[in-house]
């Protein structure tokens, strides 16, 4: 039998993910980059549903089965978001974050 | 004795101004004049028929034709609708549906080439069955709804001109004066109800039964006192007394045929019939009230008859004429005692009523006739149209002589008796009366002899005799003028039910007709034929007589309160409080809440990493302020 990592590991792990996420999220200025950010706070809940899952109860499939939807739903919102980027992008030349303010009011 | 049908005396012209109101502008030719009249002349025939039955038998009680109740309080205090008949609203159905038909005729005729031939009907109509409804009231507050509603209707149809300013303003007027006089009126329902616990006319003049549950008082007068001066209050102000008469001159802004019908022989009795419906109440129970009531009358009646010998427009200065005789009959009512022959003022008074109505109504209808012709109220544009018009003319002379109270003209008699009630126990007001006899003589033939004699006017268009259907319902007048004197009035109406054989009281009526005669020949001196003699009269009195043609300056009075110190002292800084105070601080409360939003506006910026940094930053420190919160 494998030795398992310990739970504490994977929790630094996925938590250094979720965060770099956002900042990534918070600091780039390009879209596409935003999204990335996005997927990679996305993938690290996916992480710690898989551990918390198979530390809690082993043998049972419901955390699995969660980051299979997650993940599904992830490819669905990449993407509608990419479609807004293409249609942003053929309306305002650009895919800065900085330059779509026009809903504000 | 079955009197059913006495609602639809009340209901057919309301059914006619429904028609013509609702029908206004789609009812083909002159058709709504027809409906409207076909309805009132089935009323008057009702009523005749109704008279006629309740008059043949010896009973005077009060009988509830109808009744349906309209709004329940509790067990005892309700309000109902209904038709009562008792002598005095048995007479006045009659009257007003006379005059009401009358005047319906005459306006097929006058109102012929005016635009809202239908509107017009429909507001008369409207009318008829106000005051029908108002007379055959079973209770105050009946009375009450009619009377608003006949109010309405007066407004409505001075106001029938509504694109000449002075007609609105008149109208307005004329809705603000009676309507402020019977806020008193309500006042006035409401204390005698709250003492009496009951509306209803058989049980309030009914005065052995009643009695007051609280014998408050305020400021020296009973509140049963209070209530019914009060109500005279309305009474006055819907008869024009002193000092709320001066919506009544202006009033004549109306259509001519409305004043005659309106103005002059029923809504402006509506007051007399008041004091007269409530009379055992007033008698009873408030002398105080009533002697009130002989002093306004008495006050009005030499008031409005000094100044109708000043005045220059026909039906100014027949509205003083109103006034005047309306003066006359609230005298005679405040000057009456309760049952017997101590209740002559109130046969008199109502007497009165009844033939002033014909040769009132005959006066504005002949006016009317005149105006039609010449195109001018002014009397001074007017002269020798007896030869243009030979038939109003004598119509016009039967009218002035009836009101000049000559033998044996209706008015002599009616004259007569309120002269004689007022000649046993009060000299002053007896001289007053006889005084108001010589000067309406005077000042009705100053009008006659100005308009029918004088030196002819060049006119621009050759004065003409009426339409026949003009002339017909004056020639049915001018018979009611000239006979309805010899109706045995006492015996019909009396204070408490019981016979009064009215006498001439000789000397008081060889008096007051030479009085009269006196008048006249006043007038056929100064005005016969054109002279400055008049002028020069006029102009010994000097400013007595300025100041009776500026009739009296009540006007410029109300115009100082009511603008100089109302509007100054009370309203002015009630408004700049309003604005100033009150205003300020909701506007106080707006300018703030748009400064603080004008501020923080800028944090909505569209950024959308701001939002998220600040909803992180949020979630954060709620984080965070758990974890060490529980340490």
């Amino acid at each position: 039998m494998v030795e398992q990592v310990p739970l504490n590991h994977a929790l630094i792990v996925t938590t250094l993910m979720f965060f770099i996420g956002v900042y990534g999220f918070l600091t780039r200025k390009n879209l596409i980059t935003m999204l990335i950010s996005v997927e990679i706070m996305l993938n690290a809940v996916n992480l710690n549903f898989v551990f918390f899952d198979s530390y809690l109860f082993p043998g049972k499939l419901e955390g699995h089965f969660f980051s299979l939807f997650i993940i599904a739903i992830a490819a669905a919102e990449a993407a509608v978001a990419i479609a807004i980027f293409i249609n942003l992008y053929r309306n305002i030349r650009s895919i800065d974050v900085e330059q779509v303010d026009k809903m504000k009011y | 004795m079955e009197f059913h049908y006495t609602i639809w005396i009340v209901t057919l012209p309301f059914l006619a101004f429904l028609i013509n109101g609702l029908g206004s502008g789609k009812l083909p030719g002159k058709i709504s004049g027809w409906v409207a009249t076909i309805a009132i002349g089935i009323s008057t025939f009702l009523s005749y028929q109704t008279a006629f039955q309740y008059f043949s038998s010896p009973s005077r009680d009060k009988i509830i034709a109808f009744k349906t109740t309209w709004l329940r309080f509790n067990d005892t205090l309700q309000i109902d609708m209904g038709v009562l008949l008792d002598p005095i609203s048995v007479m006045m159905l009659v009257v007003i549906t006379t005059v009401s038909l009358m005047v319906f005729i005459y306006s097929q005729g006058y109102m012929k080439n005016e635009s809202g031939y239908d509107r017009y009907y429909a507001f008369l109509s409207l009318f008829s069955f106000s005051m029908l409804g108002l007379v055959v009231a079973t209770n105050l507050f009946q009375m009450y709804m009619f009377w608003e509603l006949v109010g309405v209707s007066s407004y409505l149809l001075i106001g029938f001109y509504y694109d000449k300013p002075s007609a609105v303003a008149a109208s307005k007027k004329a809705f603000i004066v009676t309507r402020f006089a019977d806020l008193g009126f309500l006042i006035g329902i409401l204390m005698v109800s709250f003492y009496t616990g009951t509306f209803d006319f058989e049980i309030l003049t009914n005065p052995e039964g009643l009695t007051f549950s609280a014998a408050a008082s305020f400021m020296g007068l009973s509140t049963i006192t209070w209530a019914l001066l009060l109500i005279f209050m309305g009474g006055a102000g819907k008869s024009a007394m002193f000092p709320l008469h001066i919506w009544l001159p202006d009033a004549m802004e109306g259509p001519t045929p409305v004043s005659a019908l309106i103005h002059a022989a029923t809504m402006v009795v509506a007051g007399v019939f008041l004091v007269a419906r409530l009379f055992p109440l007033y008698s009873v129970f408030a002398p105080s009230a009533l002697e009130v009531v002989a002093f306004i009358g008495a006050f009005t009646t030499l008031f409005a008859a000094i100044i109708a010998c000043t005045q220059f427009d026909i039906k100014r200065v027949l509205a003083f004429s109103t006034m005047s005789q309306i003066g006359y009959m609230m005298l005679a009512l405040g000057v009456s005692g309760y049952g017997g022959e101590e209740g002559l003022g109130y046969t008199a008074s109502l007497f009165h009523l009844f033939t002033h109505a014909f040769f009132k109504a005959l006066l504005f209808l002949g006016a009317g006739a005149i105006i039609h012709a010449v195109h001018s109220n002014d009397i001074r544009e007017m002269g020798g149209l007896r030869k243009h018009q030979p038939i109003t003319h004598i119509l016009f002379l039967i009218a002035c002589l009836a009101i000049a109270g000559i033998p044996p003209f209706a008015g002599f008699f009616s004259k007569d008796e309120i002269i004689a009630a007022t000649f046993v126990n009060h000299p002053i007001y007896f001289g007053i009366a006889v005084l108001v006899a010589g000067l309406t003589a005077f000042y009705m033939f100053r009008l006659y002899f100005i308009v029918f004699w004088g030196k002819e006017k060049t006119y621009e268009n050759t004065p003409h005799e009426a339409s026949t259907i003009m002339l017909l319902p004056m020639i049915v007048l001018a018979v009611g003028s000239m006979f309805a004197g010899f109706i045995p009035f006492g015996h019909y109406v009396s204070s408490d039910g019981q016979s009064l054989a009215l006498h001439i009281n000789w000397p008081v009526a060889i008096t007051s007709v030479v009085i009269a005669l006196v008048g006249i020949t006043m007038a056929w001196k100064f005005y016969k034929t054109e002279s400055d003699s008049s002028e020069k009269v006029a102009r010994a009195f000097g400013n007595s007589y300025k100041s009776a043609s500026n009739k009296f300056y009540i006007d410029e009075i109300y115009i100082l309160i009511t603008k100089g110190i109302i509007f100054q002292m009370i309203s002015k800084p009630l408004a700049w409080f309003d604005r100033n105070v009150i205003d300020a601080f909701m506007n106080l409360l707006a300018a703030t809440t748009n400064w603080v939003s004008s501020q923080i506006k800028e944090f909505q910026s569209g950024q959308v990493q701001k939002y998220a940094f600040i909803f992180i930053s949020g979630v954060l420190i709620i984080v965070l302020s758990f974890i060490y919160a529980n340490q």
